[in-house]
């Protein structure tokens, strides 16, 4: 059984509407979803899918999204808050249903950067945020909140806020590294041990809003707000290369996450549409074009499911590609 | 026994007569034949009887001791048919058992099989159509005549036929042959109803005869091959009339393969073939020529197989030259490229199409004139002017420039004044054929001039005819089915592969290397346009300021947008601008590439006009009638009025925000909002609700006053008054006449709209009268206009009122219909007018329940 859960920040009054999708399914805050009538010349094509389910009722903008595999969710607290104005990272317990706040991180900074887990075990695990100053990211040693060490580009580098982070681990080093996008449009790999950047490139003209690896092919790909996508990859020398820019129809990209199988990804636009595009080729796939407001994030559940929220206070399911 | 007994005394006479005539030497055949007739006929030994029926035998000279030639030759002339016609009369069960094992039988049998075929088939069709019903005899006939066709006994019939061209032929036995062997089906057909054995159905007899011709052209080659002549022209009689019978598909199928592959290396086939097919007589020329036409797989096998006939044969020339083309339009397009192929492949045949000098028939050049006669565009059936302008095409492809060069002026002459009417009509297939004709013609007739190019949509016909246009390569062989398969199977894969892409995704977890693109499929993107900023201006008045003063075209273009679900929202602010923003909506021009700016613009238009009705309609008919206005806003109007009529007057409108909201709702969240959700929660209701009386839990359908019935009028009579006056830049009763049938579509509709209004009856009585002021427009669309304008009175204006006030007019109408639906060239008119006519019926049908009691 798979979780579905949504954090909203616009009211960060210090708690968090948090609700817990599974059991609202199938019941009262279904909705079918109606196609526009789009009277196109007989195209060849498809129409666009329409979303499998709506999920309605959480009552102010869906910032961010996560599926919760219920098996490995066990005695798990999920990370998640409105680490907004509040200023609090909430780590929350939902294990059995619960819903509790049991720890809360302070943060240093006011931003729109996510925070990124990297999962070393139950009782460890590694927590990157961004610090104080306004440029630093940094990492966490949980439940303990040890800082562990802050990363902190050089000064001359000039790269502003990160605005997205990803902790990941390579298979066959056991040292975690770190992906953060920063204000003025680059991408840079951090060693978290050492404390250095591995390799820094400029893909986008414009603050770098979401990312995501694909840890075994070693590419990435990042959105921003300009109109373009960016494909990079990063070779056996660590340094990180821009493979191509893929142009939207139109600008700014909240999040993007590409599918557990590597086969498709999915980005969250701020013109109110989700872009899905194949991760091999690139080719566009599908342009879901259903919530009326900003779509800020996406998320994939490990069977392919995905969910998309938006600030027209929705979560909409969708079922593309499936994996057979 | 009486008949056998009465046969015998008749033969007897028979015989005795000929008797008188015959010379004394050779009557010992006869003396023969009166002997083995008088032991038949008495003796019941049955050791007897098959003795002496061995010995008459030696007559077919193929025992070990045959007779004489010149006796035989006696025998088959002369005695028999009578002695088959005696041996039909001794066929009985008690004869047949005299020997046994059927012995006796299989030798009466022979006799028929192994004599002189043309006598033996008479007889046994004479002795078929003669007998008794349901008898032993008929049947025992029946069966022996599937076998006579089975051992392929036709052929000697046909074969005597052709053998026989030294001495004088009988004509009139011929002639009988040649009716009996192809009304052969329908005969047997006749005599034996539903005991008809299978063999003897068309479908099964005539590819049969078909063979047996084949066998015998062999025998008629073979023969030739030796020195000996032969005639076909029976065979080609026989061809003919099967043609004629419509049984082409049948015989041509079995034959034309067939001599496709013999003429391939023999110009002694050839020969036989072309002789074949230039005997076929006159009346049967044409059914032949199509069958053949129909039949070949290409023009290369249809000149191999016909020769230059048409040069040779007037019918032929007639037939292939004129008949198939201009009087017919039936033959597919396959069949018009054999025929036109066929006929551009040889020098002499070539001339037919085209050629220097003034010639009386030239293909191309009246196949252009035809296309060019501004009549037959109005008086000829759509589907033959495309079936004329696909020959033109396939004609140019085939023709060389220099052939052309000599009467480029004539040809362009004919060509452009089609190409000018063509575009003048008001029909949309009738333009866009003068379109692509006039496109390819011109690069062909005229290549150094400047290529004319038109906008169109391409669709099927576009794209086939512009393939009939391509040359053909010169190929022979099993490619000789023509680019329209080609053509049709292009279509397909493109269809499969969408189709399958469904079930064949991959297995899980396969490399990203493994997986194909064609998994992917990817859905129409055609929603992902450029999102407007967020300038749109939130107020009627804004909008207003908007698209007249302002230079900010991001502003310009997002007010247009906004501006319908302003105006929906806010009725009272735009009722107090209403006039004002439908002059500008009116005027406006399209001043950025907006996409959709044509529909967002008549949709505001229509908003503005549902919401303030009587004004805007009043300032918009006025507008139809004005000067300096162009054809395209005049036709903006009649299309506004039409669609603010049809919303005011939906039912239940009151009740539920507008339906036609935007195209968009997800980007546009100005736009109104479908509830949608409601229909659901209100079916969730239902499945949860148990009711104890099913009265009337079904939704009934939403009532209301009909809106339109208090403005009908102003969107009406003002269209009415001034159709016959023309201004200097509008005459619709002149050029104009798109317009016209524009507006007298859309008075069909209102008056269709204004049903259950009070003013539906004088409206009904001023449309009938604009029908029947312009009811013999020349002008397809118009009458279309009208037709339906007729059967909007006749379901809007209540039966009673209809026939109170306006039964006259209705008569008048009447009668105009029924000429209508017999008569008009055009096939919606035709259908259009049936519907009207039905309506009428239906009229009377209510009357008639009304008057009786």
């Amino acid at each position: 059984m798979t979780g579905l859960f949504p954090t909203s920040g616009e009211n960060s009054g210090g708690g968090l509407d948090f609700i817990t999708w599974e059991q609202a399914w199938c019941s009262e805050v279904l909705e079918t979803p109606v196609r526009p009538q789009v009277t196109s010349m007989a195209a060849p094509r498809l129409p666009p899918p329409d979303p499998q389910f709506v999920l309605r009722g959480a009552q102010s903008a869906v910032h961010a999204l996560h599926f919760c595999e219920g098996a490995q969710g066990q005695g798990r607290p999920l990370l998640l808050s409105g680490q907004g104005r509040d200023l609090k990272l909430c780590v929350w317990d939902l294990a059995e249903g619960r819903n509790a706040v049991v720890d809360s991180v302070l943060l240093e900074s006011v931003g729109f950067c996510r925070a990124s887990v990297l999962a070393g075990g139950l009782q460890r695990w590694m927590l990157a945020v961004p610090g104080r100053g306004g440029d630093e990211v940094q990492i966490l040693e949980m439940p303990s909140k040890t800082s562990v060490c802050s990363l902190k580009p050089e000064a001359q580098a000039r790269l502003g806020m990160p605005m997205c982070l990803q902790l990941w681990q390579a298979d066959t080093s056991p040292r975690p590294l770190l992906l953060a996008g920063y204000e003025d449009g680059s991408v840079a790999l951090w060693d978290v041990s050492s404390r250095k950047v591995c390799s820094r490139v400029a893909c986008h003209t414009e603050p770098v809003m979401g990312l995501d690896f694909d840890s075994q092919e070693a590419r990435g790909v990042s959105g921003s707000a300009e109109k373009a996508l960016a494909v990079w990859s990063l070779d056996e020398q660590q340094a990180l290369q821009v493979r191509g820019t893929h142009v939207l129809t139109n600008p700014g990209i909240a999040d993007v996450k590409i599918r557990p199988d590597r086969r498709i990804l999915a980005t969250a636009g701020w013109d109110h549409r989700v872009r899905v595009f194949h991760w091999r080729t690139m080719k566009p796939l599908a342009v879901l074009a259903f919530h009326s407001a900003t779509v800020h994030c996406v998320a994939f559940a490990a069977d392919g499911l995905l969910a998309t929220g938006s600030g027209d206070q929705r979560i909409s399911v969708w079922s593309l590609y499936p994996r057979t | 026994m009486l008949p056998v007994d009465g046969f015998g005394f008749w033969e007897g006479r028979e015989l005795g007569k000929v008797n008188h005539r015959m010379d004394p030497e050779v009557s010992a055949v006869r003396l023969t034949i009166l002997e083995a007739v008088h032991i038949l006929s008495s003796s019941e030994d049955g050791g007897r009887i098959f003795c002496t029926l061995e010995s008459l035998k030696r007559y077919f000279g193929e025992t070990e001791n045959p007779a004489l030639p010149e006796e035989q030759e006696e025998f088959a002339r002369i005695h028999f048919s009578t002695f088959l016609r005696f041996l039909v009369g001794k066929l009985s069960p008690d004869w047949l058992e005299l020997l046994p094992d059927g012995q006796m039988e299989e030798l009466w049998a022979s006799f028929f099989l192994e004599g002189p075929a043309d006598q033996a088939f008479l007889v046994l069709m004479e002795s078929i159509e003669g007998a008794a019903s349901p008898s032993f005899r008929l049947m025992k006939m029946v069966q022996l005549l599937a076998r006579f066709l089975s051992v392929g006994r036709m052929a000697a019939v046909m074969e005597g036929q052709c053998r026989q061209q030294a001495g004088p032929a009988f004509p009139l036995l011929q002639e009988t042959l040649l009716t009996k062997v192809v009304g052969l089906p329908d005969r047997l057909g006749n005599r034996l109803q539903r005991e008809n054995l299978a063999t003897f159905f068309p479908q099964n007899y005539f590819p049969l005869l078909g063979e047996e011709v084949l066998r015998v052209l062999q025998v008629v080659v073979d023969s030739l091959r030796g020195g000996l002549d032969c005639s076909v022209s029976f065979l080609s009689q026989v061809l003919g009339k099967a043609c004629v019978h419509g049984r082409q598909k049948e015989v041509l199928g079995v034959l034309v393969p067939r001599l496709t592959v013999l003429t391939q290396g023999s110009c002694l086939w050839q020969r036989v073939c072309w002789c074949l097919v230039e005997r076929v007589p006159n009346w049967a020329m044409e059914a032949v020529l199509k069958g053949f036409v129909e039949a070949a797989p290409g023009p290369e096998v249809l000149s191999r197989l016909l020769g230059n006939l048409v040069t040779k044969n007037k019918k032929a020339q007639f037939v292939m030259t004129r008949k198939l083309l201009f009087l017919q339009y039936s033959c597919t397009m396959p069949m018009l490229q054999s025929l036109l192929g066929y006929l551009a492949m040889d020098s002499q045949r070539r001339s037919l199409l085209m050629q220097a000098g003034p010639t009386t028939h030239q293909v191309l050049k009246e196949l252009l004139e035809t296309w060019g006669s501004s009549s037959a565009i109005r008086h000829v059936p759509l589907v033959q002017q495309r079936y004329v302008s696909k020959a033109i095409l396939i004609c140019l492809a085939h023709l060389g420039e220099a052939e052309l060069q000599d009467s480029r002026d004539e040809l362009l002459a004919s060509l452009m004044e089609g190409v000018k009417s063509r575009l003048d009509s008001s029909l949309p297939p009738v333009r866009r054929l003068g379109m692509i004709v006039a496109e390819v013609a011109s690069a062909r007739i005229h290549p150094e001039g400047p290529p004319l190019k038109f906008q169109y949509e391409e669709d099927e016909l576009t794209r086939e005819m512009l393939a009939l246009a391509m040359p053909r390569p010169a190929a022979d062989g099993p490619s000789e089915a023509g680019p329209s398969f080609a053509l049709v199977s292009g279509e397909t894969p493109d269809r499969e592969t969408v189709d399958c892409s469904g079930p064949q995704a991959g297995p899980e977890g396969s490399d990203s290397e493994l997986d194909s693109d064609d998994e992917f499929v990817p859905y129409d993107m055609s929603v992902d346009r450029e999102r407007r900023s967020s300038k749109a201006p939130s107020y009627v008045r804004g909008c207003l300021e908007a698209l007249t003063g302002s230079e900010d075209w991001e502003r310009w273009e997002a007010a247009l947008w906004a501006l319908e679900g302003l105006i929906f929202r806010s009725p009272a602010a735009t009722q107090e601008v209403s006039v004002e923003l439908a002059k500008v909506l009116l005027h406006l021009e399209e001043k950025t590439a907006v996409a959709g700016f044509d529909g967002l613009r008549q949709r505001a238009l229509v908003a503005v006009t549902v919401t303030d009705p009587a004004p805007v309609a009043e300032y918009l008919t006025t507008q139809f009638y004005a000067l300096n206005y162009s054809l395209r806003q005049r036709m903006d109007i009649l299309d506004v009025l039409t669609l603010a009529a049809q919303e005011l007057s939906r039912p239940g409108r009151l009740g539920k925000a507008p339906q036609r909201g935007s195209p968009d709702p997800g980007s546009q969240p100005g736009g109104a909002v479908v509830p949608a959700w409601r229909a659901v929660v209100e079916e969730r209701i239902k499945r949860k609700t148990r009711r104890f009386s099913k009265g009337s839990a079904g939704q009934a359908p939403a009532v209301g006053p009909n809106e339109f019935n208090l403005v009908a009028g102003y969107f009406f009579f003002p269209l009415l008054q001034h159709f016959d006056r023309p201004l200097v830049t509008f005459d619709l009763l002149g050029d104009d006449q798109l317009v016209l049938g524009r507006l007298a579509h859309t008075l069909g509709a209102l008056m269709y709209l204004a049903v259950n209004t009070m003013v539906a009856m004088p409206m009904g009585k001023a449309l009938l009268e604009f029908v029947w002021a312009l009811r013999f427009h020349g002008d397809a669309y118009v009458r279309r206009g009208l037709l339906s304008a007729v059967s909007a009175v006749l379901l809007s204006v209540p039966t009673e009122q209809l026939l109170a006030d306006l039964l006259d007019e209705l008569l008048e109408a009447r009668s105009w219909l029924g000429d209508v639906a017999e008569k008009d060239p055009d096939e919606d008119c035709r259908l259009l007018a049936v519907k009207a006519l039905l309506l009428l019926e239906k009229l009377r049908d209510k009357l008639l329940p009304l008057s009786s009691p």
